[in-house]
């Protein structure tokens, strides 16, 4: 069970980052990383002591144990969503950058308007 | 951007060349070894990614290649859904089912229509990555040009 | 993965920010080698890759230095309203976690059905495979309607179609 608390620790310090820096690179930095909390989340509750990786190959024991199939096909659809957030994430801070002259949140809640 | 030099735009074409036959390999055997669609397709991605690095940005160039990306992820798209609609007309009348026959398991040809739509969707990742890409690098030299 | 996890956060530089992300991204790799899920290591590599290049592509361009003014009181209160609210976390987080079963103990109730007669209905070795594209088809559909938006979106923020 404490290896759910070290992944719950994960996911806070990205929540700590997402609250307290004024950086917007580092905000966007925070999010991924309570991202890949969740997914190790989810990696870790499907797992089967002893268990197999789940491949039908040949030369298998004669009942095998299987790890749970059906969380890894949800991390493999996120992980990809996840990237998609990313892209989009980036490319607003960019644009922010190009309008602004700075990353940082404070100075442009002033420089605007 | 400039280029780099001639000894590396040389390694590139070739790295380029082995990366795109190893991603092409990861798709179509998304059904009997670990991978399939998506991890293949971001890895074509990559090896043209690696072209664009080693050869420096034209804007003029780069304008013409983002309109083809952009043009070949739609239509994969499309492809797809006309594959998963014929599935309503024949064979069992369910939306997007698995209905070509299943040969044995453990061969290439097998599994029905999903190394079909495994090699669609590796083509639209693919050229959604390119795009993305693209779009960032035509944006910065854009602003840097004027 | 933690330790790297703070110093993304400390950094002063923003390019060291980025490098101690990616420590984050392949340490992640590792951790699923662990748990048998070789499909997962795959993708994660690659689009850990993609995201380290864009966003080296993002900050090489810009001034990299994190203004270090001190926090005036407003942040302060934010800063205190914070810590309160992970240590309720923290407190809920352990009522939650003593429903789940012990780990590695897996009970496999609604995956034995796939794991059985996977083979046998979809017809593929990868029993991954087999379940996305399968049995829950319509997450991947709505998968790949999402990166075509987001490559949509990209093109839109950065105003290079529909510019008068």
């Amino acid at each position: 069970m404490t290896v759910y608390y070290m992944c719950f620790l994960l996911f806070l310090v990205g929540l700590y980052g997402m609250v307290t820096r004024r950086n917007l690179i580092k905000i966007v930095i925070s999010f991924t990383i309570m991202e890949f909390s969740v997914f190790l989340f989810f990696a870790l509750i499907g797992y089967v002591e002893n268990g197999e990786a789940p491949i039908l190959t040949k030369n298998l024991p004669e009942n095998p144990v299987f790890v749970d199939p059906l969380p890894q096909a949800m991390v493999l659809t996120a992980i990809v969503i996840g990237l998609a957030t990313s892209a989009m994430l980036l490319a607003i801070a960019i644009r922010l950058y190009k309008k602004y002259g700075t990353f940082n949140i404070r100075e442009i809640n002033n420089l605007r308007g | 951007m400039k280029g780099l030099t001639p000894i590396v735009k040389k390694v590139a074409q070739l790295m380029s060349g082995i990366i795109c036959i190893y991603g092409i390999y990861i798709v179509v055997h998304g059904h009997l070894t670990p991978g399939g669609a998506f991890a293949g397709g971001i890895i074509l991605a990559g090896a043209f990614i690696l072209l664009i690095l080693a050869f420096g940005s034209e804007v003029i160039k780069l304008r013409k290649e983002e309109t083809g990306s952009s043009v070949t992820e739609s239509f994969s798209i499309l492809v797809t859904l006309i594959l998963a609609t014929a599935g309503l007309l024949i064979g069992s009348k369910v939306f997007f089912n698995n209905y070509l026959p299943k040969g044995e398991v453990g061969e290439l040809v097998s599994a029905g229509a999903v190394p079909l739509y495994n090699i669609l969707i590796g083509i639209e990742v693919a050229a959604a990555i390119i795009t993305i890409f693209l779009a960032l690098i035509i944006f910065k030299e854009e602003e840097e040009q004027r | 993965m933690i330790i790297g996890a703070i110093y993304a956060l400390h950094a002063n530089d923003l390019l060291s920010a980025v490098i101690a992300q990616g420590i984050v991204g392949y340490g992640l790799v590792i951790c699923f080698l662990h748990l048998r899920a070789p499909d997962l290591a795959i993708v994660q590599i690659v689009v850990e890759t993609i995201t380290l290049i864009i966003m080296v592509a993002v900050v090489l361009d810009s001034s990299r230095k994190e203004l270090k003014t001190p926090p005036g009181w407003k942040e302060r209160v934010n800063i205190l309203l914070g810590l309160i609210f992970i240590g309720l976390m923290i407190y809920f987080f352990d009522g939650a976690i003593a429903s789940l079963e012990a780990f590695g103990e897996h009970s496999l109730r609604m995956s034995q059905v796939y794991v059985e007669e996977g083979a046998r209905r979809t017809g593929a070795a990868n029993l991954v495979t087999g379940v996305l594209w399968d049995f829950r088809g319509y997450d991947t559909l709505g998968e790949a309607t999402i990166l075509f938006t987001a490559a949509l979106g990209v093109l839109t923020v950065l105003r290079l179609k529909g510019k008068n």
